[in-house]
């Protein structure tokens, strides 16, 4: 409201109004509307946690572990694509956190701002950006065409490379995190006993950031897991009748799984969907729950 | 007495420690750190490099596919059938490649998320920040944590058999429908507007609130007209962030929206976007070289430039916008 609107309605003529008790009914009006938001956000996720346990709880057995997908829902089981998500695990780990902490180590410890490191910053913004289906293209392009002799084509090392390329900006920004927390008295004090840098980043920072970078690395590997874009556009199916037995093996995961039986018309197909959904949110759970142990254990350290 | 010091056969300034090794053995090591900070500039040239190489190699086939015995169409033609056509069938066998077929149904989708994400996660975010007391907080923070972290696979389930048959009891909406793909997708990116909105309105100064209550205003002018100004530029940002997550989610959409493109904003029938295109066309095999491997390629370069122009823009906009305050 201007001046001029406050002299011309109120308080020249005398009447002005505060007008208390509106402006508080608006806010309580305003404040309901916050809290109503929330509890809106938390009971979808109650009702999105309540469905899938009233749907699949009934379908887990032993049988859905250990058998292979079946055309009849009462007899498929989920094994070839646990196994085939344990091995992605293994392959994506196994990259994505070397190159990942070695790139976030170059960045932090070793760069001077220079055109180079500039460029990189950028980028790795920019690609945390990138829809994970546009991975999913260049996996099909790259890994499992181009460089199809090397990896076996539609095999487990192309699904792994595809995402660990697409996690890896996560664990750059997480790891630089971690380094840029370790204090920097640390580095000075390795530096005055006459350590050079890889040694200092060795033998004392990279310790002392080591659960902030599992955190983050742990947090990055179960968006991987829960990926299922890249992996169709890759080219895994669902119907698999072995697990993986080698990096070229042919392989399913569960999300590909999950996808599978969900778009098919038959209810009983869709409660075997609902029985994998809870294996893999366990699975997910479980791995947040070690980021998070580690995570309090760095907050306490530091 | 005085104690004799070791060493003293060692003239001052002579000493020379071997640090040979350790050098080299740095060198490697940067080296190699220095090459795995490269492998993320050699994905983005691989993203850019593959997406335009096989997008040129369809708009070089493209006149051949679209020419029939009576007339020739020209590269130019092809690039304009492409932006223009009302119809998407490239695997027909009468083909036509319009992509705003499906950039239509991508933008209503995102159109309806953002619907539902704006004002969930907004008023979550100033719930959070504003209203609720620290012990709150903590339990509701990890609470949206775990919304984000579900897998968008689930998701899809939860549009196609809960929300679908729920949405059935009041509108007429058939099995697959962009209305329930665009609500949970809304659902999906509120996590994502609540917790950067929140950082944008949580750093705003405490002093512009005591400020503004010194005035006299409630707790709601308050937010209202003073800290949600200030935290514009971050709350804008975020949307813009979220809106470009919500075109690029795939999941979601191919499980709840269907595979039928069609042009139009009816929010009930099927329709299917781009990310659900390559999904259909990846699922089967369309083996290298076909039109349909390459329409992939110009459905993800379409796809890509859209959300990079949005990334590009929130970041514009934050650094053009941000307020500063000391």
């Amino acid at each position: 409201m201007t001046a001029q609107g406050i002299e011309n309605k109120g308080a020249s003529s005398g009447n002005f109004k505060q007008n208390l008790s509106g402006r508080y009914n608006l806010d309580r009006v305003f404040a309901t509307a916050a809290w109503a938001a929330t509890i809106v956000s938390v009971l979808v996720l109650v009702w999105l946690l309540f469905t899938i346990l009233k749907d699949g709880l009934g379908t887990i057995n032993w049988n859905f572990f250990t058998a292979f997908p079946s055309r009849k829902p009462e007899q498929a089981g989920i094994k070839p694509a646990f196994f085939g998500t344990l091995w992605l695990m293994a392959v994506v780990a196994a990259t994505s956190f070397p190159i990942g902490v070695g790139a976030a180590i170059y960045l932090e410890e070793f760069a001077t701002d220079n055109w180079f490191s500039r460029l990189v910053e950028i980028n790795i913004g920019n690609l945390a950006g990138v829809p994970s289906i546009i991975y999913g293209l260049l996996g099909l392009a790259v890994f499992k065409r181009i460089m199809g002799p090397i990896t076996g084509g539609n095999s487990v090392l192309s699904g792994g490379l595809t995402l660990s390329l697409l996690i890896l900006p996560v664990i750059i920004v997480a790891t630089r995190e971690a380094l840029r927390a370790v204090p920097n008295s640390i580095r000075l004090a390795g530096f005055a006993l006459g350590a050079n840098k890889w040694q200092v980043v060795w033998n004392h920072v990279l310790p002392s950031a080591m659960p902030g970078v599992l955190t983050g690395v742990i947090l990055a590997l179960s968006r991987a897991i829960g990926e299922t874009a890249p992996l169709i556009a890759i080219g895994a199916v669902a119907f698999i009748r072995s697990t993986p037995s080698s990096l070229q093996s042919p392989f399913t995961a569960m999300p590909i799984q999950i996808y599978n039986w969900v778009g098919r018309p038959q209810a009983e197909f869709h409660q075997i969907a609902a029985s994998g959904i809870i294996v893999l949110m366990v699975m997910l759970l479980l791995m947040n729950t070690i980021a998070i142990y580690f995570r309090n254990r760095f907050q306490q350290t530091r | 007495m005085t104690a004799e010091l070791p060493l003293n056969d060692i003239a001052p300034g002579t000493w020379k420690p071997n640090r040979g090794r350790s050098e080299t053995i740095q060198l490697i090591i940067k080296i190699i750190c220095g090459a795995f900070a490269t492998i993320s500039i050699l994905t983005t040239i691989g993203i850019i490099g593959t997406l335009i190489f096989e997008a040129f190699s369809f708009f070089g086939n493209l006149p051949s596919e679209l020419s029939k015995d009576s007339e020739q169409v020209s590269y130019m033609q092809g690039v304009i059938h492409f932006l223009t056509a009302g119809r998407w069938t490239p695997l027909f066998a009468s083909k036509q490649f319009g992509i705003f077929v499906l950039i239509s149904a991508t933008l209503m989708i995102t159109f309806i998320s953002i619907l539902v994400a704006l004002p969930l996660g907004l008023l979550a975010a100033i719930c959070l920040s504003e209203y609720a007391s620290p012990k709150i907080r903590k339990v509701l923070k990890p609470v949206l944590e775990i919304l984000a972290g579900v897998p968008t696979v689930v998701y899809g389930y939860f549009a196609l058999l809960t929300v679908t048959p729920f949405l059935k009891t009041f509108f007429p909406v058939e099995g697959f429908n962009s209305l329930s793909a665009g609500i949970v997708l809304g659902i999906m990116i509120t996590p994502m507007v609540a917790s950067l909105s929140e950082d944008a309105i949580y750093s705003v100064p405490q002093s512009l609130r005591d400020g503004a209550y010194a005035l006299g205003g409630t707790k709601r002018e308050t937010v209202w007209s003073v800290v949600l100004p200030a935290a514009l530029s971050g709350i804008v940002s975020s949307l813009i962030l979220a809106t470009s997550r919500a075109i690029g989610e795939t999941m979601i959409v191919t499980l709840a929206a269907g595979a039928n493109p069609t042009l139009g904003f009816n929010p009930f029938v099927p329709v299917m976007t781009m990310t659900a295109y390559i999904v259909q066309v990846t699922k089967g095999d369309a083996p290298h070289g076909t039109i349909a491997y390459q329409t992939l390629y110009a459905v993800g370069i379409t796809l890509f430039l859209i959300t990079l122009a949005l990334n590009i823009f929130s970041f514009w906009f934050v650094r053009r916008f941000r307020q500063k305050y000391d």
